[in-house]
């Protein structure tokens, strides 16, 4: 899928355990607008299945999801 | 994107029947009621890791804390409190404030927490308090049992800023029959 919204904001949850990442993303989210991009960046191997679960309760798209050697990086848009 | 089942195609009124888990607000708690009972640091670290995961999932949480669960409340720089001797002695021997839990096993007068949290600045884990702060910027009530608070000799002016009102058991009770999901911690 090709994104052309630029990223609004990056949560960066290096070396941060659960719930952090989805947390500190909880909170960012709050202050962005429908449709925004949110970058996330995180090393926890558990925020892979966090996600997903966070974003089929909150109803947020999951729109990336990768893995760049140690660190996952997720883009997400608010509903 | 995220991988999408195909299903079957069903006439709209068949479709709104079902416990579809993927439809949006469907079959789900909306409402969690975290009973905080033990105080002991283990569980309190339960408590606030699901409090902050379930209000960042946009479920509606409050936590009611009661007995040994009311001394995480207490602001951490308050030493002794409470009117008599008792309740003088109960804050001395088991000392208020979330920064200053015991772990239920492997105390081992105050190593295990001071090593478990060790671990935790190392792994990257927030701390009770730290993840309490995070609770309240989420909107989780932090309801103060008033029976505790009475019993226990504490005042309001030694308990933390931005709790709710103080509740009875009446209250945790209307709360779980309307639905709200208890979590007996």
């Amino acid at each position: 899928m090709t994104v052309t919204t630029p990223v609004a904001k990056t949560v960066d949850a290096r070396g941060l355990s659960c719930p952090l990442p989805i947390v500190k993303t909880a909170l960012a989210i709050k202050e962005l607008a429908s449709g925004d991009l949110i970058e996330v960046l995180a090393t926890d191997p558990g925020s892979t299945k966090d996600f997903t679960a966070w974003t089929k309760s909150t109803g947020n798209e999951l729109v990336e999801s990768s893995v760049d050697g140690a660190v996952y990086r997720y883009l997400l848009r608010k509903k | 994107m995220t991988a999408t089942l195909t299903r079957p195609v069903l006439p709209t009124a068949l479709v709104e029947g079902l416990d579809d888990p993927e439809a949006d607000g469907a079959v789900k708690t909306k409402e969690i009621l975290i009973i905080c009972e033990s105080g002991d640091l283990e569980r309190t670290w339960a408590t606030t890791i699901l409090a902050t995961s379930a209000a960042a999932s946009n479920v509606k949480v409050s936590i009611f804390f009661t007995f040994w669960g009311f001394f995480p409340l207490v602001r951490p720089e308050r030493r002794i409190t409470g009117e008599n001797w008792m309740q003088k002695m109960l804050s001395f021997m088991n000392r208020p404030g979330i920064d200053h839990l015991k772990l239920s096993r492997m105390n081992f007068m105050g190593m295990g927490p001071w090593m478990m949290k060790k671990l935790a600045k190392h792994y990257g884990v927030a701390e009770p308090g730290e993840l309490l702060g995070m609770a309240q910027a989420l909107g989780v009530r932090l309801i103060p049992c008033q029976m505790s608070m009475d019993m226990m000799g504490f005042k309001r002016e030694d308990l933390i800023d931005g709790l709710e009102e103080p509740v009875g058991g009446a209250t945790v009770i209307e709360m779980i029959a309307n639905g709200a999901t208890p979590l007996f911690i």
